[in-house]
C-alpha cells in the first residue's frame, strides 16, 4: 500500500526512541484496545487454571438437578443433564480459546510461508500460487469449512483443521502483499547487493518487517475462528459431547431458551467477551502500528 | 488498461480449476458412500447398486471429474440425487432469494458501518468513538445462529410482530416477501457492519488528512460541511468496492442464517447437501458462487483502477 | 423453469384473489425435514409419507389400533394356502388426472414397485410374484411362499396406486408431477421451501375432507418449528421436541397430541461382522447382560425425553399387541451388573459407541456412558454424522451404535431384517446369526393367524432378548403440536398426518 514504515521508522530512530516502544506507547494510551487485552489474557487464565478454579467436574452429570436455576450450589444453574454450567464455562474457555490459537497458528504455519515464496519469487511461481490461494479464497469461508469438517469427522481437532485450512488462504495472500511492498526497498537491495542468499534475505531482512500487519490480522482472525467453532458446533461439526465448548453449549442451549436460559446466557456471553475483547485489541493493535497515526 | 483487463480475464480460467478440483476433491473423498446414503431405509444392495451405476460412481475420481466438467461446459451442473432435479434449475431458483438476503444485509451493513466509521474516524478516542465502535462490533461478536433465535424468540414468538421463519417471494407479496426478510438481514449484515465500519474508518482518516480538504477548512467551511461534502464523498468510493469483496463473506454467513430462519436459499442448499452427500448440489454451487465473487472481484479491480489512475502503472 | 415459477406464483395470486371470496382454507403443516422424490416406487423419506397421506391413496390403511381397514380395496382374502391373496376393488375411483382407477391400473401400478430401477420397495414387497387382473375391480395377488405381513406393506407406499397413464407419459420425472387417487392433488414445490397441495374435487371420500389447500413447510430446527406454530404462521407441526411439550402444554394457543410410535431405539452391538465384533462386549452374552442390567430406562427416558417417550426392551412398545408379555422391561440392578462382569472376567470393559450427531441421540448417549460407567464401563462416544455411521456400520467398522428404525405396521418388519441369518447384511449390520432362531422367524412370517405368531415372537424373544444383539431402550412418542383451533386430528403409531376429518373451526 505505501512505503510509510520505513520513514516513521527512521523518524523514530532519529527520535532515539526503537519502534516497539512507540508502538508500546501509543498502545497503552488507547483503553478500549487495553481492556480488551486484559479480558483476553483473563480468560487465557481461566483456561489454564481451570482445574483449580471449577467448582465442579465439567462432565458429572446429576439426575436429580436437571435443568436447576441458578442457585448457592450452582451459580450458572445446571444444564440438560445436571451438569454444572459453571463449570463447564470455564473449562469450556479452553476448547474456544484452543479453537483460535491453535487454528490461527496453522493457518499461519501454511499461509506466511507460501506468501513469503510466492511474494519474494515472482513470477510463474507467484502466478501458480496465487491462482491456488484465489481458488480457496472464492468459496466462502464457513462453506469450505463445513466440507472440510464433514470430511474429517465431527471433533474439535478436526474442526480446528478445518478453519485453519480456510483462514490460510487470507494469510497468505496478506503476507504476499506485505512482501511484495518491503521487496524493493534499498535494504533489501542492499542485502542482496552483499551477497546474501535469498532464504536468508527473506528470513531476516523481510519477515521481521512484515510481522506487524500478520499480528493484526492473525487478532482479527482468531476473534472470527472463535465464532466459527460455534457455528460448527451449530452443525455438530465441532467439540463432540460430554466435553465442553462454549459453541456446543450454545448449540444445546437453543433448544432449552423458554426453559432454561442460563444454559444459553453464560457461554454466549463468554463468547461475546472474548470475541469482543480480540477484536477491540485487533483494532488497537492496528492504529498504533498503522504509520498514518499522528 | 485493455492489457491489464485481459489479463485479468485470462486468469479466471485457472482459479476456476482450482476451485473445481478442490470442491471435487472435497466432495467426492467424503466418507460414506453417497449411493447408501441415497438408497431407501432398507437399502437394498439392488437399489445401492442401481445408484451406484447411474451417477457413475463405480469410475474412477479422474473420470468423474472429466465426466463432471465435460457437463458443465453444455451447462449440465449434474442432478440432486435426493430429489431428482437438475442442479442448475436448483441454483436459479434459490440465487435470487440469497441474492435478496444479501443486498438488504448489505444495506444494513452500510447503514450501521458507515456512519460508526465515519464518527469513529471524525471523533477519535472520544467515549462517542467507543460508542460506535462497539455498535458496529458486537455484531460479529455474536454467533449469527444464536442472534437469529433470541430474535425469533423475541419478535415472533413474544411479540407476533414477524414471521418466525420461512420465505416469500416478491412476485406472491413485496410485504410479507420485506418481513421474512427484516431479521435474517438485521442479522446476516451486523456481521459485516464492522468490516465496512473498519474500512470507512480508514479510509475517512485517509481522506480527512488529504491537502484539499485542509484546504476547504482553511477556507473556512463548517466541519459538517467538510465531512460530508468533500470528505465522504471520496471515502465512499473504495467503501464501495471493498464491501463487494465482502460478498464472500456474506455468502459464509448466509450458511447459517438462512437455516436459523428456513430461508430457502444457497446457504440452506449447500449445507443440507453436505449431510446428504448430495455431492453434485455442492459442487454446483460452490462453482458459481465461486464464479460470482471472482468476477465481482474483477469489477471492484477495475473500478478501483479507473477511479486511482495512480494504480494503472 | 424462473418463467414456471413466476407463471404459478401469478396463477396463485390470482386464485389467492379469487379464494378470498370464498375464504379458502389453507392447513399449513410442519414437517422436520425436506422430503425426497415425491414418487412413490422411489421414495424413501419418513417426511415423504407425511406427505403421501394426503396425496396418494392405498390400496389398504391402518386403524390407529393397527388393523388393516379397507382404502382404495373395500375387501381382502387368501386363498391357494395364503399364497394367494384376492383384492376387491372400490368403485369409481378416479385419480387426479380424471383417469379412472380399475384392475389394470393397479397391476400397473405394483409392477411398477417391482420392475422401476432404483425402485425403493422392491425389498418391500419382494414376495408378490405376480398380479392377476380377475375381473375389471378385482385383483389377484401371487406369492411364490406365504407372506403374513405383505398385507401391512400394502398400507404403506408399496399399495400407493398411481395413474398409468401420468407414471408411462412422466418416466422418471414423475415424482415432479406425482398424480394418484388421494384427497389432494400435487400443484406446486419449491425444493426446501414447500410442497403445496389442493384439494381433489372428484375425491372418493371427499366429504371427509374440510380444507381446500395444504402447505407442507420443512423446518428442521424443532425450536423454530415450534415458534411458527406458537406465532399463528403455521396450524400443525410433527415431532415436537420432548422437552418442549411442557411449553405447549402450558400455551394457551396451542393443543397438544402424542402416541406411541412403532419405532424402537437401543444399541446395536457387533457380534460377527469383521473384526471389530472381536471383543468382550461382542462376544460374550454375560457382557452384554451387564450392559442392559447397568441402565435404568425410566431414568434415562425422564432426563433425556422428560419421561415422554416410552421406555422398552424388545421390538415393539408395552402398548403394542405384538409386545412379549412374560418378558417385562428389566430394572436397573448395578450389583448383578457388576458380578456378571466380575463372572466374565473383564470388570472393566471399554468399548466406542458410535453415535449419530442428533441432539437428542447424543444427550441419551452421554447419561448411558454415566450410567453403564457405575458397573465398570468405560464407554468412548463416537459422534458420527448420520451418512457416515451409516456406511461404517454397513462396513462392520464399529463396537457398538446407537440408532433406531422407524418400524413397521407388521412386527415382522421391526424384527427379521435385524436379526435373521438371511437378513440383508446393510440391515443387520451386527451380522448376528443364531441357527436356532431361523425355523421361528420363518414360522412367524408364513402364519397367519396372530395368536400362533404370537406364540412365535413369544419363543423368538426367549432367544434374542436373552442374546441381546441389541439392547432395545426406548420408542419415541410422536408428538404433534398444533393450532386450539384445530379439530379432528387423530395420531397413528405410523406418525403420518392424515386430512380426513381434520377441521379448522
Amino acid at each position: 500500500m505505501t512505503a510509510a514504515p520505513l520513514d516513521a521508522a527512521l523518524i523514530d530512530a532519529e527520535a532515539g526512541e526503537a519502534p516497539w516502544q512507540r508502538a508500546l506507547r501509543h498502545l497503552v494510551k488507547r483503553r478500549a484496545a487495553i481492556a480488551g487485552l486484559g479480558v483476553v489474557l483473563f480468560f487465557v487464565a481461566l483456561a489454564i487454571l481451570a482445574p483449580l478454579v471449577s467448582p465442579y467436574d465439567p462432565l458429572a452429570t446429576n439426575w436429580a438437578a436437571v435443568r436447576k436455576p441458578p442457585s448457592w450450589l450452582h451459580p450458572f444453574g445446571t444444564d440438560e443433564i445436571g451438569r454444572d454450567v459453571l463449570a463447564r464455562v470455564i473449562w469450556g474457555s479452553r476448547a474456544s480459546l484452543l479453537a483460535g490459537l491453535v487454528s490461527i497458528s496453522l493457518a499461519l504455519a501454511a499461509g506466511v510461508p507460501v506468501g513469503l515464496v510466492s511474494g519474494y519469487a515472482g513470477g510463474f511461481v507467484d502466478g501458480l500460487l496465487m491462482r491456488m490461494v484465489d481458488a480457496m479464497l472464492a468459496i466462502p469461508f464457513l462453506i469450505l469449512a463445513i466440507a472440510l469438517a464433514a470430511f474429517l469427522g465431527p471433533s474439535l481437532a478436526n474442526a480446528m483443521v478445518a478453519i485453519g485450512v480456510s483462514q490460510t488462504p487470507i494469510f497468505a495472500r496478506l503476507t504476499r502483499g506485505q512482501v511484495l511492498v518491503v521487496k524493493h526497498e534499498d535494504y533489501i537491495e542492499a542485502a542482496r547487493a552483499i551477497g546474501n542468499p535469498h532464504y536468508r534475505i527473506v528470513l531476516r531482512h523481510i519477515f521481521p518487517n512484515i510481522v506487524p500487519p500478520l499480528l493484526v490480522q492473525a487478532t482479527l482472525a482468531a476473534a472470527a475462528a472463535i465464532i466459527a467453532e460455534a457455528a460448527l458446533s451449530f452443525l455438530g461439526l465441532g467439540e463432540q459431547p460430554p466435553d465442553p465448548s462454549w459453541g456446543s453449549m450454545l448449540n444445546t442451549a437453543k433448544n432449552f431458551i423458554s426453559q432454561a436460559p442460563w444454559m444459553a446466557v453464560w457461554p454466549g456471553l463468554a463468547i461475546f467477551s472474548l470475541v469482543l475483547s480480540l477484536n477491540l485489541f485487533g483494532d488497537g493493535l492496528r492504529d498504533t502500528l498503522d504509520p498514518r497515526r499522528g | 488498461m485493455t492489457a491489464f483487463l485481459l489479463r485479468r480475464v485470462a486468469l479466471i480460467v485457472p482459479t476456476l480449476f482450482f476451485v473445481s478440483l478442490l470442491i471435487f476433491g472435497l466432495q467426492q473423498l467424503l466418507p460414506a458412500d453417497p449411493a447408501l446414503a441415497m438408497a431407501g431405509e432398507e437399502r437394498d444392495p439392488a437399489v445401492v447398486a442401481f445408484l451406484r451405476e447411474k451417477y457413475h460412481l463405480n469410475e474412477p475420481l479422474p473420470v468423474r471429474y472429466w465426466l463432471w466438467v465435460k457437463g458443465i461446459t453444455v451447462g449440465d451442473f449434474g442432478e440432486s440425487i435426493r430429489i431428482k432435479r437438475p442442479v442448475r434449475d436448483l441454483i436459479l431458483e434459490k440465487l435470487p432469494v440469497t441474492g435478496e438476503l444479501a443486498g438488504l444485509a448489505m444495506l444494513v451493513a452500510l447503514c450501521i458501518g458507515v456512519p460508526a466509521g465515519i464518527i469513529a474516524a471524525v471523533k477519535r478516542d472520544t467515549a462517542i468513538d467507543y460508542g460506535a465502535t462497539m455498535a458496529a462490533l458486537w455484531g460479529v461478536s455474536i454467533p449469527n445462529f444464536w442472534l437469529g433465535i433470541l430474535l425469533i424468540m423475541l419478535f415472533s414468538v413474544t411479540l407476533g410482530w414477524l414471521p418466525a421463519s420461512g420465505f416469500v417471494s416478491p412476485a406472491e407479496s413485496l410485504k410479507q416477501n420485506l418481513l421474512t426478510l427484516i431479521m435474517p438481514a438485521f442479522v446476516l449484515g451486523n456481521a459485516i457492519a464492522a468490516v465496512m465500519m473498519r474500512h470507512t474508518r480508514s479510509a475517512m482518516l485517509q481522506v480527512l488528512s488529504a491537502d484539499y480538504v485542509r484546504t476547504a477548512r482553511a477556507k473556512g467551511l463548517s466541519q459538517a460541511s467538510v465531512i460530508l461534502r468533500h470528505a465522504l464523498r471520496n471515502a465512499l468510493i473504495p467503501v464501495v468496492t471493498l464491501g463487494a469483496l465482502e460478498f464472500g463473506a456474506l455468502l459464509s454467513g448466509a450458511v447459517l442464517t438462512e437455516q436459523v430462519f428456513t430461508i430457502p436459499g444457497f446457504g440452506k442448499l449447500i449445507v443440507d447437501a453436505v449431510f446428504n452427500r448430495d455431492y453434485a448440489v455442492v459442487q454446483g454451487v460452490v462453482l458459481c458462487t465461486a464464479l460470482a465473487y471472482i468476477l465481482l472481484n474483477l469489477l471492484a479491480d477495475i473500478a478501483y483502477v479507473l477511479i486511482n489512475p495512480r494504480l494503472r502503472a | 423453469m424462473a418463467m414456471r415459477r413466476f407463471l404459478s406464483c401469478a396463477l396463485l395470486a390470482t386464485s389467492l384473489c379469487a379464494g378470498a371470496a370464498s375464504a379458502q382454507t389453507t392447513l399449513r403443516i410442519g414437517l422436520a425435514e425436506d422430503p425426497d422424490i415425491l414418487d412413490p416406487t422411489l421414495a424413501r423419506t419418513y417426511v415423504g409419507r407425511i406427505v403421501f397421506a394426503s396425496l396418494c391413496d392405498k390400496l389398504v390403511d391402518i386403524s390407529p389400533t393397527l388393523e388393516v381397514v379397507p382404502q382404495l380395496a373395500t375387501e381382502w382374502h387368501w386363498t391357494d394356502d395364503n399364497k394367494g391373496l384376492v383384492m376387491t376393488l372400490r368403485q369409481g375411483v378416479t385419480f387426479q388426472d380424471g383417469e379412472k382407477m380399475d384392475a389394470a391400473s393397479v397391476k400397473f401400478s405394483l409392477e411398477r414397485h417391482l420392475t422401476l430401477p432404483g425402485s425403493n420397495r422392491k425389498a418391500e414387497i419382494s414376495a408378490l410374484k405376480s398380479v392377476e387382473i380377475v375381473d375389471d375391480h378385482t385383483v389377484k395377488l401371487v406369492l411364490d411362499k406365504p407372506f403374513a405381513p405383505l398385507l401391512a406393506q400394502l398400507t404403506d407406499r408399496a399399495g400407493m396406486i398411481v395413474s398409468p397413464k401420468a407414471a408411462q407419459e412422466e418416466g422418471d420425472k414423475f415424482g415432479e408431477h406425482p398424480v394418484c387417487a388421494g384427497p389432494f392433488k400435487f400443484t406446486e414445490r419449491v425444493a426446501q421451501d414447500r410442497i403445496v397441495l389442493d384439494r381433489f374435487p372428484d375425491y372418493w371420500n371427499k366429504d371427509a375432507i374440510h380444507f381446500d389447500r395444504i402447505v407442507f413447510l420443512p423446518i428442521a430446527d424443532s425450536t423454530v418449528r415450534l415458534s411458527n406454530v406458537q406465532s399463528g404462521q403455521l396450524d400443525l407441526v410433527e415431532r415436537v421436541a420432548a422437552t418442549d411439550l411442557d411449553t405447549v402444554r402450558k400455551d394457551t394457543r396451542l393443543k397438544l397430541a402424542t402416541i406411541t410410535s412403532l419405532a424402537y431405539n437401543g444399541i446395536t452391538i457387533n457380534t460377527g461382522n469383521g473384526d471389530r465384533a472381536k471383543n468382550p462386549l461382542g462376544q460374550n452374552t454375560q457382557v452384554r447382560e451387564a450392559l442392559e442390567l447397568s441402565i435404568d430406562r425410566t431414568a434415562l427416558n425422564q432426563v433425556v425425553f422428560n419421561g415422554e417417550f416410552a421406555a422398552g426392551n424388545q421390538w415393539e412398545p408395552p402398548s403394542s399387541p405384538w409386545y412379549v408379555k412374560d418378558m417385562p422391561i428389566p430394572g436397573r440392578d448395578i450389583v448383578k451388573a457388576k458380578a456378571l462382569l466380575a463372572a466374565a472376567g473383564v470388570p472393566h470393559p471399554s468399548f466406542t459407541m458410535m453415535v449419530p450427531t442428533n441432539p437428542e441421540t447424543l444427550r441419551a448417549a452421554q447419561v448411558i456412558q454415566s450410567m453403564a460407567g457405575e458397573a465398570g464401563f468405560d464407554i468412548k462416544i463416537q459422534a458420527t454424522e448420520f451418512a457416515s455411521s451409516l456406511d461404517l456400520a454397513v462396513k462392520g467398522d464399529f463396537e457398538a451404535y446407537l440408532i433406531g428404525w422407524s418400524g413397521r405396521t407388521d412386527p415382522d418388519g421391526n424384527l427379521y431384517n435385524f436379526v435373521g441369518c438371511k437378513a440383508p447384511p446393510a440391515l443387520n449390520t451386527g451380522h448376528y446369526c443364531t441357527p436356532d432362531l431361523e425355523p421361528l422367524l420363518d414360522a412367524s412370517r408364513t402364519a397367519a393367524a396372530v395368536d400362533e405368531r404370537l406364540a412365535d415372537y413369544a419363543k423368538i424373544a426367549a432367544i434374542t432378548l436373552v442374546d441381546r444383539p441389541i439392547v432395545y431402550l426406548w420408542h419415541q412418542k410422536w408428538l404433534y403440536a398444533m393450532s386450539s383451533k384445530l379439530n379432528g386430528f387423530t395420531p397413528y403409531p405410523d406418525g403420518l398426518i392424515r386430512p380426513q376429518g381434520i377441521v379448522m373451526q
